[in-house]
């Protein structure tokens, strides 16, 4: 629904001004007091990881693989930090084995997926790893909230810190390649 | 075999290294390197990995970043430092001061049958270390080297440090600590007065 629908805004097709969700995302973290952030890269988190690394509050730890972030998170709770690990969902693949440390071992866990291999997606080697994102996470015992809009991902975000942080789950945000608009080529 | 020196015993290595352990944290990982240390006393200040293969120095990393004041320890193997060798490069980039990595290297995959290890064909972990940035890195092949790494553990540093002691390839008794990963979490953020949630 467009905003001109909402307000009977009739002056042609001015569209509805985004909202800043990264913005929102990082004031989300930080009122939640979220130290330490771990990363690879993806275009969708790119404002968001600029936040975080403006942010004297939070050290950022950019990563080779996604796996690290994992562990790095788990050493973090262990000194009484909390953390969040930014992936593109491809990384997802490469966590399967660390998230048993997580798991088993019921550290508190928030990842933030941003999808690739779905909505008008150009590059057909990200389907595979697109379509198994929430399956193999839901297998190795992580839950998955998926986001379809901006309204819902700062909502989900918001839920998805509080159950991480205040009762021990592991829990992955999964933000839609719709939400964050198919890869230009 | 490459013609390098594989001598030193792993327990007695592992027992002066953590003598004086003060403060420390110690983050093991999975396999051998978790015996030894449970072998030299347990205590509330470790962490015992027993999977999540490649994690040890990265979870001594989140540690030490949120426990700037405490020395951090991540005594692990050569094959667990190798499944994690991006890790390195990642450790070297954050640079936490108070992290020390001890690689326990013996040249073969000890748990699983001995099978000889990239290290055990020549790869040299301090001098990737060193590659990749880390502050401090060193070989230690005798007891002078032990003794001299022990009085340098609480040194204070300018970046991470990484330090490979080469032990003998050998299976020795095991000695088991405990596997329950939310007891042993729980009992080392209570040790740093952190409640249970």
């Amino acid at each position: 629904m467009s905003q001109d629908a909402n307000t009977g805004h009739t002056g042609g097709t001015m569209a509805a001004e985004p909202r800043d969700w990264p913005l929102e995302l990082h004031r989300i973290l930080r009122a939640e007091d979220v130290r330490q952030m771990c990363f690879v890269p993806d275009a969708g988190h790119s404002r968001l990881i600029k936040l975080c690394q403006a942010d004297p509050e939070m050290a950022t730890h950019v990563l080779t693989t996604e796996e690290e972030g994992i562990a790095i998170a788990a050493g973090a709770w262990l000194g009484g930090q909390r953390s969040v690990v930014l992936m593109q969902s491809s990384g997802v693949g490469n966590c399967i084995n660390m998230l048993s440390l997580p798991v088993i071992g019921r550290f508190p866990l928030l990842m933030m997926v941003t999808m690739r291999g779905e909505w008008a997606e150009f590059n057909p080697w990200q389907m595979p790893m697109g379509r198994a994102t929430e399956a193999t996470l839901n297998a190795i015992g992580v839950a998955t909230v998926r986001a379809e809009t901006a309204d819902d991902l700062v909502e989900i975000t918001a839920s998805s810190a509080k159950m991480a942080y205040g009762a021990d789950q592991q829990i992955a945000v999964i933000i839609s390649q719709r939400l964050l608009g198919a890869k230009k080529w | 075999m490459v013609n390098l020196s594989f001598t030193l015993d792993r327990r007695d290595v592992v027992a002066r290294l953590l003598r004086d352990r003060g403060e420390a944290l110690v983050v093991t990982g999975l396999g051998s390197p978790s015996y030894d240390v449970n072998a030299a006393g347990d205590h509330k200040g470790n962490f015992y990995l027993w999977g999540a293969m490649g994690a040890a120095a990265l979870v001594g990393m989140g540690l030490a970043k949120a426990q700037p004041e405490r020395t951090v320890l991540a005594i692990t193997g050569d094959g667990e430092a190798l499944m994690g060798l991006g890790g390195l490069a990642t450790i070297a980039v954050a640079k936490p001061a108070n992290l020390v990595v001890i690689v326990l290297d013996n040249g073969h995959f000890g748990e699983t049958g001995m099978q000889q290890s990239h290290t055990g064909f020549g790869l040299d972990l301090a001098a990737v270390g060193k590659a990749v940035g880390f502050a401090e890195t060193g070989v230690v092949t005798d007891d002078a080297g032990v003794e001299a790494l022990a009085a340098a553990l609480h040194a204070r540093a300018t970046g991470p440090r990484l330090y490979v002691v080469r032990v003998r390839a050998e299976n020795v008794a095991r000695s088991l600590p405990p596997r329950d990963a939310v007891w042993g979490k729980n009992r080392l953020r209570a040790h740093l007065g952190f409640g249970v949630s």
